[in-house]
């Protein structure tokens, strides 16, 4: 089952989004983002998949979010499934959703330092942080 | 709705002892002056409050109460009830939920990392381990998205082992969420039938694949092994045990009282709720939509099997119990067309530069050792795109997003978990309901908290 893609920027986004609700897409399937770190001008992709139960049909939207405020609109107000994906984004590359009613770390603690899923985050390399843990030195 | 139902319940059992009201004034005058009067202990408001049917839900439902009545309850992550680490937070006013807020994160292992350090052939490995209830899922939406960027057909034989494994994975998967709602509840025996026949199937896979659970076991361009000699026989077990247990499970539940007091109108779910909180699964057949990826957009050769999907409109925990078993029905008629359609050939693509050649062709052959050197060294390597693939996995829509930069290793690796998608509609369910139906409502939509953190 192929979906049809859909480039679009920052500033159609959630206007995009608003009619493909209209069109009968009822669900928010996933949201996730594609760190292009040193590959592409942009860096950060946000990728959405939505799926519309009636028609039978998948749908994928891709925006490219600007690198120096790394904003986006929120679409939690038109699907609310959209929360929790977008805190996971939040969390994992840095990436603010503009009127997200919560957006805070889902998945790491809450003081942690970085974005794990960043490119540029190495895996392996990083001393394992714990919430208050004693110093060791 | 199930409130009015409760008030009108109980006033009719009291309008019994209302006698000194004006329609029961005849029935005083009939008899000896004094007889028929009642206590000053026996009137119907100290009745009730003694009874303890004063005190029924609408009595702090309906009332405003200050900020410093709510108290705020955090239920886990060590809970038993909460299917892993999961962690609520819940503000109460009295024994009513008002806010729930599901903290996650506790099992979160980076996994979608890790997948990017590891090559295709080793992908599995990984996205096993996620949902550890039904690893064969994983390891298949993986494999299906690997195929789709390589753009490879695997033999019927692989196919059909595919569909064979997972329905039986779906049956042990659906049989571990009776259980454990079971236990949940109270109903104790079921927990302990559920795990039993649960064994049937995993004793099958362990012969199989080796393992009991995290098989890594179908890999992108086939299954990992053939199917053990005489498997037909312990399917046929299978085939044969499970009704006859499923039977028991009804003779137990079904007409329970005390069961379906405690499940039927509690926890409801509206269609419109799932599809804006993305609820898939047995949790939207539950609610009265029709909505299967096998019927709908059908993987791996499903489309040649004859099965039904059940669809059931109450919404409730007693629905999303009942689906359950009436999905597993419905994969036992999987597996037994599986069994019978099963055909001949091999298990996994002929490639040599996707799937490794057999163990004894590596003493023979110069050209097979080189292969598999560079099979386990290196993988293969991957065009590049992206490719999102979904598949029905037991508790919703399991997707996989993977893009590839030309490389052996995913560049970005996602998995689409059905429960973590499942856990937001938990407040909905959740909010303005008794204490006591939270446990319900979270063993009715079955989350699996290694498919939440990933």
């Amino acid at each position: 089952m192929s979906s049809e893609i859909i480039n679009t920027s920052v500033e159609e986004y959630k206007k995009l989004v608003e009619s493909l609700h209209s069109e009968n897409y009822e669900m928010m399937v996933d949201l996730t983002v594609v760190d292009w770190f040193r590959k592409k001008e942009l860096r950060f992709e946000v990728v959405v998949q939505f799926l519309s139960i009636s028609k039978n049909q998948r749908k994928t939207i891709k925006v490219f979010v600007d690198d120096e405020d790394l904003s986006i609109p929120s679409i939690t107000d038109i699907y609310p499934s959209a929360n929790f994906y977008e805190r996971e984004a939040f969390d994992m590359f840095g990436i603010n959703f503009l009127e997200h009613p919560d957006l805070t770390r889902i998945l790491m603690p809450d003081d942690w330092n970085g974005h794990p899923l960043r490119k540029n985050y190495g895996s392996g390399r990083i001393p394992v942080q714990f919430k208050n843990a004693p110093k060791v030195e | 709705m199930k409130k009015d139902t409760r008030k009108n319940k109980f006033k009719d059992k009291f309008d019994f002892w209302a006698t000194n009201s004006e329609e029961g004034g005849w029935n005083i005058s009939s008899t000896d002056e004094g007889s028929q009067k009642m206590l000053e202990e026996e009137n119907e408001k100290q009745i009730k409050i003694q009874t303890g049917t004063d005190v029924i839900d609408d009595f702090v439902i309906d009332e405003d109460t200050s900020d410093d009545e709510r108290m705020i309850v955090n239920m886990g992550p060590q809970h038993p009830s909460t299917h892993g680490v999961l962690r609520l937070q819940a503000e109460l006013e009295g024994e009513v939920v008002r806010r729930v807020k599901p903290i996650i994160g506790y099992l979160h292992t980076g996994m979608e990392k890790t997948g990017e350090e590891l090559n295709y052939f080793q992908g599995p490995t990984n996205t096993t381990r996620m949902d550890y209830l039904s690893p064969l899922f994983n390891e298949l939406v993986f494999s299906l998205t690997t195929e789709k960027l390589i753009g490879i057909e695997v033999p019927d034989r692989a196919k059909n082992i595919r569909i064979l494994m997972t329905e039986l994975n779906r049956i042990s998967s659906h049989l571990v969420a009776l259980a454990t709602g079971g236990m949940d509840i109270g109903a104790l025996s079921m927990m302990i039938f559920g795990f039993r026949e649960r064994e049937l199937i995993l004793n099958f896979f362990e012969k199989t694949t080796g393992l009991r659970m995290n098989h890594n076991y179908i890999r992108p361009g086939g299954v990992a092994a053939d199917l053990p000699d005489g498997w037909q026989t312990d399917i046929e077990e299978i085939l044969k045990i499970i009704p006859e247990k499923l039977q028991d499970y009804d003779d137990m539940l079904l007409d329970n009282p005390i069961w379906k007091g405690r499940l039927q109108n509690v926890g409801i779910l509206t269609t419109e709720e799932c599809f804006a909180y993305g609820v898939t699964g047995p949790s939207l057949r539950a609610s009265g939509h029709s909505w299967d990826l096998r019927k709908a957009q059908p993987y791996s050769g499903i489309e040649n099997f004859e099965f039904e999907v059940p669809v059931l409109n109450e919404g409730d925990v007693f629905a999303r119990w009942r689906i359950k078993v009436l999905e597993i029905f419905e994969s036992l008629k999987i597996v037994e067309q599986a069994v019978n359609k099963m055909p001949k050939g091999p298990y996994k693509v002929q490639d040599k530069k996707i799937t490794p050649p057999p163990r004894k062709r590596l003493d023979e052959s110069m050209e097979a050792l080189i292969h598999h050197f560079k099979i386990y060294t290196e993988g293969f390597k991957v065009p590049e795109g992206d490719a999102y693939v979904a598949i029905e996995s037991p508790r919703g829509e399991l997707g996989c997003y993977i893009v590839s930069d030309g490389s052996s290793k995913p560049y970005r690796m996602h998995v689409r978990g059905p429960s973590f998608c499942n856990l937001q509609a938990l407040p909905v369910i959740m909010t303005d309901s008794p204490i006591a139906d939270a446990v319900a409502a979270i063993a009715s939509l079955d989350p699996v908290i290694g498919d939440v953190d990933r």
